[in-house]
């Protein structure tokens, strides 16, 4: 029972762009172009797709009434946040899907940018920016259907801003989909200690345990901003294999589906009446 | 112009993946090319007179053809199915006889044109997807460069005769045992010429009869087969030397049929050793099974055939080491080329579509890359592991059948007993 290692480099999440480290770029830069070589550095990534995409799309196909097989997630317009290269951008952007793929490093956007160029169909169905999420939460007030964060909130500084701005982005009863490793002895053991120190197979230093995020916490945190989780599953890596798949454990990696709640009922206008007044006066009575 | 797939090659089976592809409703909005060397065939009405070239279909590519609908278009044209297959040797009394056990066909022996026109009218069902350029032979490939994030296109170029140029995520090679796509791809091929030909007639029984047994007999000389076309017309397929085809080709009409006849019934190959051997041997086996021997029947005899309908082709085998390359797949007789006397060839084909579509299609559905290696490879290692095996003993069988040696007969005359007599080993044959 191997382990699930990131592949990609820490990436330092925070509220505003000065707080990124340069030593955490000038890692970046280098990989920037690694992002494209299936059997390279970022082989298991590409591999998550094999299990996350159909994830996605099965969960929202089951959501939505009618749909075309042949672009299933026609219509639909999602924010893939910290998109890197683009790894999964681009499969969603071939299922019918808008997408926009925001990712801090501009290197990251620049080589997902160039990659999508080649296909048409792709650089029109997709767009990068290179940004934070915070940095575009005032022009893109609920536009999303769906927010994807696959192995981004475990290097996010503040995961409750985080995940108040994947709510104010996101329509009323649109989709987040997460994927990260949880906080456990396990994860400590086979995500630190084989996978960097003793395998090699990420590089020293890219993970920070402690930034780990467990799945309950994770729920505690969504519910008690607005979101309803609906489902939560264990994910695998054998690297043996070099493929994912769903377990029942959630100790290492696991994946995440919550719904932004709806639009609160408005209030009824005839007999509640005086009382909303009496409530109304006050309330700007405490705040004047 | 940039496709999610080229077919390169319009012959049975690169028709039937474009079709199967086209139909398949992952591939809905997806833009598919067929090119084709030679000119749009119309198929109008068929001619009155069979064709020379047919196959042998099985069950498995008849539901493949269905899957794309183009079985309905056979059925309405021609076919005849077959219920029994009965294989024996020249030069013993072995035989073998293949039979299901309930009323299904084996398979079905229809023209290669009418394979062709039932693939053609699925494809003009699906034009709106499935572009097909007839008249347009491929004469250069261009490959892209392994390594990514490069400014290069990534896609594979494809050269036109006429000077157009395509674009396409996945190159799929279905050009034949001469693959250019094989070859520009550099893929090893490991091949070996028999030296033997294929003599292929049309033949009109003596008595209408309810022609339904494939019959193949094994001669020194190679395998002769009769195939059901009718109650009173069988296809004839004969691998011998390359002279003693050319002689066929050139003897009168009547001495053909007696060559036909001859070669079916005649004993001349009997030795009184091996006879007497296996007449042991059968008895033997009658003791342990009793319902281990079949009884044998009697193929038809022949008494004419067609005019112009003789031809011949030489013989080989052939498989390519490798099946897949980074946006490159090859189907069919591009990848392996095999012997008649299996009656296996265009059925490894549609084997080979039926998995590949399998792939591309789940690949679609999950929003991959078309041309990546990792479905790609899964689609070589299933085919391989299955065509390598049919491939090996093909070309044994075709090698022991060869010669009149005492020993070797005998190993096969019993072989050939003992495997009639076992269900299990039949069934997995």
């Amino acid at each position: 029972q191997l382990s699930l290692f990131r592949f990609t480099v820490k990436r330092p999440f925070s509220t505003s762009h000065s707080s990124v480290d340069s030593k955490e770029i000038k890692k970046f830069q280098l990989l920037a172009q690694k992002w494209w070589d299936e059997e390279g550095e970022y082989a298991a990534l590409h591999s998550m797709n094999d299990i996350r995409v159909p994830f996605i799309r099965d969960t929202l196909l089951s959501m939505s009434s009618n749909y075309n097989l042949g672009n299933p997630l026609s219509g639909i317009k999602i924010l893939d946040v910290g998109c890197g290269g683009g790894l999964l951008s681009e499969p969603l952007g071939r299922l019918g899907a808008s997408v926009t793929g925001i990712d801090p490093v501009e290197d990251n956007i620049r080589t997902a940018d160039q990659h999508k160029s080649f296909d048409p169909v792709l650089a029109e169905r997709i767009q990068y920016k290179s940004s934070s999420l915070e940095e575009i939460v005032e022009e893109s007030m609920e536009t999303f259907d769906v927010i994807v964060a696959s192995e981004v909130v475990e290097h996010v500084a503040d995961l409750e801003m985080f995940i108040k701005c994947c709510s104010q982005v996101l329509k009323p009863e649109g989709s987040l989909f997460i994927t990260t490793i949880n906080k456990t002895q396990l994860s400590y053991v086979l995500g630190i200690v084989v996978a960097e120190k003793i395998m090699g197979i990420v590089p020293e230093g890219t993970h920070e345990w402690e930034k780990f995020v467990p799945p309950e916490e994770l729920e505690r945190l969504l519910e008690s901003n607005g979101f309803s989780v609906r489902s939560v599953k264990g994910m695998l890596y054998n690297p043996l294999s070099g493929s994912w798949s769903w377990v029942r454990s959630r100790s290492l990696n696991y994946a995440l589906h919550a719904v932004r709640a709806g639009a609160p009922p408005q209030p009824h206008a005839t007999d509640t009446l005086p009382e909303t007044d009496v409530q109304q006066r006050s309330a700007t009575a405490g705040t004047a | 112009p940039l496709y999610d797939v080229v077919v390169s090659g319009g012959g049975m089976v690169g028709s039937a993946m474009a079709a199967v592809l086209g139909h398949d409703i992952h591939f809905h909005d997806k833009k598919i090319a067929l090119l084709e060397a030679g000119p749009r065939k119309e198929y109008d009405h068929m001619p009155d007179s069979y064709s020379n070239r047919v196959s042998s279909i099985s069950p498995g590519s008849a539901t493949l053809l269905s899957s794309c609908g183009a079985w309905d278009h056979v059925c309405s044209l021609r076919l005849k199915p077959f219920r029994r297959m009965q294989v024996w040797d020249a030069c013993s009394e072995a035989m073998i006889v293949f039979e299901k056990d309930d009323l299904d066909d084996m398979g079905y022996i229809v023209e290669n044109d009418v394979i062709m026109s039932a693939l053609t009218k699925q494809l003009d069902a699906v034009a709106d997807r499935v572009e097909v350029f007839y008249r347009s032979k491929a004469v250069g490939y261009t490959w892209p460069l392994p390594s990514h994030g490069c400014d290069t296109s990534p896609w594979v170029q494809v050269e036109l005769a006429d000077g157009r140029r395509l674009q396409t995520k996945l190159l799929i090679g279905a050009d034949g045992h001469n693959s250019m796509v094989r070859k520009e791809a550099e893929i090893k091929n490991i091949e070996h010429q028999y030296d033997q030909s294929a003599v292929v007639a049309t033949l009109h029984l003596s008595e209408a009869t309810d022609n339904n047994v494939a019959w193949q007999r094994f001669l020194p000389t190679g395998p002769i087969a009769l195939l059901p076309l009718s109650d009173t017309a069988s296809s004839l397929v004969w691998s011998t030397s390359h002279d003693h085809a050319s002689e066929l080709l050139a003897m009168d009409e009547e001495s053909f049929v007696d060559s036909i006849n001859s070669a079916f019934w005649s004993n001349i190959n009997h030795s009184d050793f091996i006879d007497t051997a296996g007449a042991m041997f059968r008895s033997a086996i009658s003791l342990l099974k009793p319902s281990g021997t079949a009884v044998r029947q009697l193929p038809p005899s022949v008494a004419e055939v067609d005019a112009e309908s003789r031809a011949m082709f030489p013989l080989g085998l052939g498989h390519a080491t490798e099946y897949v390359r980074p946006r490159v797949a090859l189907i069919g007789d591009a990848a392996h080329r095999v012997h008649p006397l299996a009656g296996q060839g265009v059925n490894l084909g549609f084997g080979d579509i039926a998995c590949l579509a399998h792939h591309l299609s789940a690949a679609a559905f999950n929003g991959s890359d078309l041309g990546s290696l990792k479905h790609l490879l899964k689609f070589e290692t299933e085919r391989q592991r299955h065509n390598v095996s049919l491939l090996a003993a093909t070309d044994v069988l075709k090698r022991l059948y060869s010669t009149t040696l005492a020993p070797l007969v005998l190993l096969r005359t019993w072989g050939l007993q003992a495997t009639n007599a076992l269900p299990p080993v039949k069934v997995r044959i």
